[in-house]
């Protein structure tokens, strides 16, 4: 990691917590990580350890409890432009189509070209043809393209991934994680992404970071050196096994 | 959840004449068998000749024009009070809780109740019917705003937050649309409810409308003509709960495209 440059993302001891009924509860404890800019960053954890959280909060959607984030070396207060988010489902309006979708985020800036750039981006997510479909008429693994055109539309620095093939099978989940590396060798952005799947996270992460039980602290932080780019085969090469394994044991090891 | 179209054979078209067909015929048969006098059940035909009577000489269309007029003001006014009223408490859960238990009492106050109170208050005229349309109207339209806001998923407020979109961009672009299938669901019962406050204030208290054209016809026995004014508040009816489907036909074309609705029901 290139120590002059400032890292994209950097957090410092931050901690979250929710107000439930029996008051106080810590989700988050002391988090220090950096990010640096390119890298393509997994979190890993057992559900409930706060990942959703923690992308909220780089998402500037919540406040740290303490802590502070830094994104390009500004503190995060709010939600703010250059971050790219892409939700557990879908998450698009039902009453616009897949190129309006898409159009969104820049409809909102009152970007002239909004229309034209959303036609590209689709083609981009390999969606072309569909610009004029409903959500409702799009397949679980289209919708979730439409939902990371979405995100990339406005060329954001940093995409967020909450879980965003948790909601699909397994081979269109492997297709998607296919997709997702495709676009990004393309882009080249910063991304950070949550998943509880270790396969998935090894195949497209740079850097993997697995969160213990709650109050989740970082329990490994392990740098994935596989060469890129990436082919499904990778999955079964003995190296992707060894590090699996090795993910597998730092999540069991919590899971006690 | 999609269903087959229900068989209705082969001229499905044909349903509606044909029922009123029938019952006209019924209708016929039983003041032939029992002999009532017209003044209690006038034949369909004697029902006919008033109507046609009532249109040559104008005067269904001039009391026809201001019930029309009292339901569509009043309409308005209760959409637009219970409209603003529902946003303000579902985007302020402490009001709507501290407020929720007041509302719901004056619901249970019985519009029929408090008309004469209005028509003593406000006038015969216009203002009091109108009143008595809004306050029908208000209490479904309220409901249906709160529910239609809640029912916004917290995931798109979450992107319109993350996209800093503005207070007015996330009503225009989410709130608006999302609520509306609640909110015309709410409209589709109030137009209707409408026309009964209208009827309701009229029959308490006016010198015009249709409804009092039914007490003009109650007391000089013209029971056809009553007939006549109560046929002609159906089709007012009717009327406005068609184009409310007409414009959840035109606005929520998206629901409609995977699906369609009937007349009776919206959104399924």
């Amino acid at each position: 990691m290139a120590r002059t440059a400032t890292p994209m993302l950097s957090l410092e001891k931050v901690s979250a917590s929710f107000a439930d009924r029996s008051g106080q509860l810590a989700v988050l404890r002391n988090l220090s990580f950096s990010v640096p800019r390119g890298q393509f960053v997994c979190v890993l954890g057992p559900s409930g350890a706060g990942k959703s959280t923690l992308l909220r909060l780089l998402a500037g959607l919540l406040a740290p409890a303490s802590g502070q984030i830094l994104f390009g070396g500004q503190p995060v207060s709010g939600p703010q432009a250059g971050v790219g988010l892409v939700f557990q489902d879908a998450n698009l309006m039902p009453w616009r189509d897949a190129l309006d979708n898409v159009a969104l985020p820049l409809e909102l800036r009152h970007d002239p070209d909004a229309i034209d750039r959303a036609w590209d981006m689709l083609q981009v997510v390999g969606l072309r043809g569909f610009e004029q479909v409903l959500p409702s008429e799009l397949s679980g693994g289209m919708a979730q393209r439409v939902a990371i055109g979405r995100a990339l539309v406005q060329d954001p620095q940093l995409l967020l991934l909450d879980e965003p093939f948790g909601s699909l099978d397994a081979l269109t989940r492997e297709k998607m994680g296919e997709e997702l590396l495709r676009i990004w060798e393309l882009e080249h952005k910063t991304v950070v992404m949550v998943t509880h799947d270790i396969h998935e996270a090894l195949y497209l992460a740079d850097r993997v970071l697995v969160l213990g039980r709650r109050p989740a602290s970082i329990k490994l932080d392990m740098q994935v050196r596989l060469a890129r780019p990436r082919k499904l085969a990778v999955r079964y090469s003995p190296a992707f096994g060894r590090m699996a394994a090795r993910l597998r044991a730092a999540i069991e090891v919590q899971a006690v | 959840m999609k269903h087959e179209r229900e068989r209705t054979g082969a001229y499905p078209w044909l349903l509606g004449p044909a029922v009123a067909a029938v019952t006209v015929l019924a209708w016929e048969l039983l003041v032939r068998v029992t002999q009532l006098p017209a003044f209690i059940l006038p034949a369909p035909g004697a029902v006919w000749r008033r109507l046609v009577l009532a249109l040559q000489d104008g005067t269904l269309l001039r009391h026809g024009l201001v019930t029309l007029q009292e339901v569509v003001l009043g309409l308005a006014m209760g959409v637009v009070a219970a409209g603003l009223l529902g946003y303000w408490l579902a985007r302020s859960p402490r009001w709507e809780r501290l407020l929720a238990p007041f509302v719901v009492a004056s619901q249970s106050v019985p519009i029929v109740a408090i008309a004469p109170l209005l028509v003593i208050w406000f006038g015969p005229g216009l203002l009091s019917k109108t009143l008595i349309c809004a306050l029908i109207v208000f209490f479904p339209i309220l409901i249906n705003t709160i529910i239609g806001l809640h029912s916004v998923p917290q995931e798109l407020r979450d992107l319109m937050r993350s996209l800093q979109a503005s207070r007015a961009q996330t009503f225009r672009l989410l709130e608006l649309p999302a609520a509306l299938p609640v909110f015309l669901g709410g409209l589709r019962i109030g137009a209707t409810l409408s026309v009964i406050g209208a009827v309701v204030g009229e029959l308490v208290g006016a010198d015009r409308g249709l409804g009092f054209l039914i007490n003009v016809g109650r007391g000089q026995y013209d029971t056809a003509l009553v007939f006549v004014a109560v046929f002609a508040l159906v089709a007012l009816a009717l009327t406005l709960y068609g184009l409310v489907s007409l414009a959840e036909r035109r606005w929520l074309w998206w629901q409609q495209r995977t699906n369609p609705s009937s007349f009776l029901y919206g959104e399924s």
